[in-house]
């Protein structure tokens, strides 16, 4: 087992497998979204509360928990390379960041156009949102590391370090605005999200999940393979890849 | 049956809120499919132009 | 092993005298720091209960600027000069060092500061305990950017146009001590106690000491090897 393992951590057979699996994982995850977005926009009765707005659920929580999950994969790839000296989780944390980047923009997007109707508006000084706006501070803040740093190799290892102390910090700021916030925010806005979801509600938002999960996958994959040809340019294996396959 | 779409649209009154996340999301997604396919591309027609031709191993 | 006692202290010494032949430049966070508390008033207008009440923000949030336009000279004198590279080949304790660079720089720039912070607590009108707690709090807290920003400075050693994206790496860092700080501060002006604020503080600058130093070697090693 530790050898398979240790087989697909080489770039070049992580490549083939990303090549492999990218295509099959969009089409999975299209038939998701499609299932997700049945069962979320026409047949989820509408919420005894907040009304037809509660839509807006099904895409704002998959993006929410993905901007989380693509950090975990940035500072878990991370650490790995710092420890290890593992290329291959070089790549897959500069693909991660992009993409956990516009995850968050989106959970904060749609969480403004959910809170608008429901609390008046766009913004509120919440732990929850605030820690979202950090997360996307810090990841645009590994994207400009990674673009100041010339040497990919010398960016790929800063943006390691500065991925993990984001995870020393996010915790501390989380807490710190929540402190903060139950401290200097009348107590007027009731939070969203009932405790028990109804099972016609909960199914399409694991349907959507799991899409989100899927094309997220599908889209590392797909930018981990060009961050590979980048690191390995010199090495044999990208050579012959693009001697047989360039489009000259 | 037009009524039927119309309520549906109209998400209760909240659909300027609704559709425009729904389309957010559709845009964002997209875009993400796009750009990576965009920047592969780019990164293998790059790596191919500066490559030296014959200077790798030939495999044919 | 530079981690001796003695050879700490050269280290220590030998940045106190490198900050010392710059004191020209050692004076420019003390005078951003003034000219944008000072901005602040025109800004406020001349109701002087809002400015009494803006003064405590107002003075965290331009002491944190001032810091942080500071940062990047921690490592870039070392760096241009090469001294960093030895410093990392050769160092017994890579991390000790990190901590004796961001001592260096608390005793530079933001103790310097807080000298200012109780200048501008005067102009600004605020009363005793409003001013002791606005001194404790920043005495408590400012450890914390200079050992967060030893960090940030070592990420970013040697890259063009590092000081604002120093800013952009460690600015969202800084809130948790920003929140207590001023928090203690407000506190004080509403005649309240400050204590549990103070603890954070301090749990936040011992947090930091124990692991910055660590994190700010790893950031060193991942530019320079």
């Amino acid at each position: 087992m530790f050898k398979t393992l240790h087989k697909y951590a080489s770039p070049m057979h992580f490549h083939a497998l990303a090549r492999r699996w990218s295509t099959p994982l969009l089409w999975l995850s299209a038939v998701l979204f499609a299932a997700g977005l049945a069962g979320g926009l026409v047949m989820a009765p509408a919420d005894y509360q907040q009304g037809e707005s509660f839509r807006i659920i099904y895409v704002h929580v998959p993006s929410a928990w993905l901007s989380m999950f693509a950090y975990m994969v940035m500072a878990g790839a991370g650490a790995v390379s710092l420890i290890w000296r593992v290329k291959l989780m070089d790549a897959l944390a500069r693909a991660a960041a992009p993409l956990g980047a516009s995850f968050t923009a989106l959970a904060l997007a749609t969480g403004s156009l959910w809170g608008k109707p429901m609390w008046g508006t766009w913004w509120v000084w919440d732990a929850r949102l605030t820690s979202e706006l950090l997360l996307l501070f810090l990841y645009l803040g590994y994207m400009a590391l990674q673009s100041a740093i010339d040497d990919r190799r010398a960016a790929a290892r800063a943006g390691a370090v500065l991925a993990v102390v984001g995870v020393v910090n996010i915790p501390i700021i989380h807490y710190s605005v929540e402190w903060w916030s139950t401290l200097h925010q009348p107590a007027t806005i009731t939070r969203l999200g009932a405790p028990a979801m109804a099972t016609s509600m909960l199914i399409p938002l694991l349907l959507m999940a799991l899409a989100f999960q899927l094309l997220f996958f599908a889209l590392l994959f797909i930018r981990a393979r060009s961050e590979l040809l980048e690191f390995e340019q010199r090495s044999l294996w990208v050579r012959e890849l693009l001697g047989q396959g360039s489009p000259r | 049956m037009t009524n039927e779409l119309r309520e549906f649209f109209a998400m209760g009154g909240y659909g300027l809120f609704v559709w425009s996340s729904y389309g957010l999301t559709a845009l964002l997604l997209v875009g993400n499919l796009v750009l990576a396919v965009r920047r592969e591309r780019r990164v293998i027609r790059e790596l191919s132009r500066r490559l030296p031709v014959g200077a790798g191993h030939d495999p044919a | 092993m530079l981690s001796t006692p003695p050879a700490s202290l050269a280290i220590l010494r030998r940045e106190m005298l490198r900050l010392y032949r710059r004191r020209g430049q050692l004076m420019q966070p003390p005078l951003f720091f003034i000219l944008v508390a000072v901005m602040f008033p025109f800004a406020v207008g001349g109701d002087e209960n809002q400015l009494r009440a803006l003064a405590p923000a107002v003075v965290w949030v331009a002491l944190l600027l001032a810091t942080t336009l500071s940062l990047e000279d921690i490592f870039r004198g070392d760096h241009e000069d090469g001294s960093l590279e030895q410093l990392v080949l050769l160092a017994g304790s890579l991390p000790g060092a990190c901590a004796l660079k961001a001592l260096a720089h608390w005793l530079s720039t933001p103790v310097p500061l807080i000298a200012m912070a109780a200048l501008m607590s005067a102009v600004h009108g605020l009363q005793n305990e409003t001013r002791t707690a606005l001194l404790v709090s920043l005495l408590l807290g400012t450890p914390v950017f200079s050992l967060v920003g030893t960090i940030g400075s070592a990420l970013t050693v040697g890259v063009r146009g590092g000081a604002l994206l120093l800013a952009l790496l460690i600015l969202p860092l800084y809130i948790p001590v920003l929140i207590f700080g001023a928090g203690a501060v407000r506190n004080a002006t509403l005649s309240m106690a400050s204590g549990s604020e103070y603890f954070f503080l301090a749990g936040l600058s011992v947090l930091a000491a124990t692991l910055a130093p660590f994190a700010a070697a790893a950031g060193l090693r991942a530019r320079l090897v």
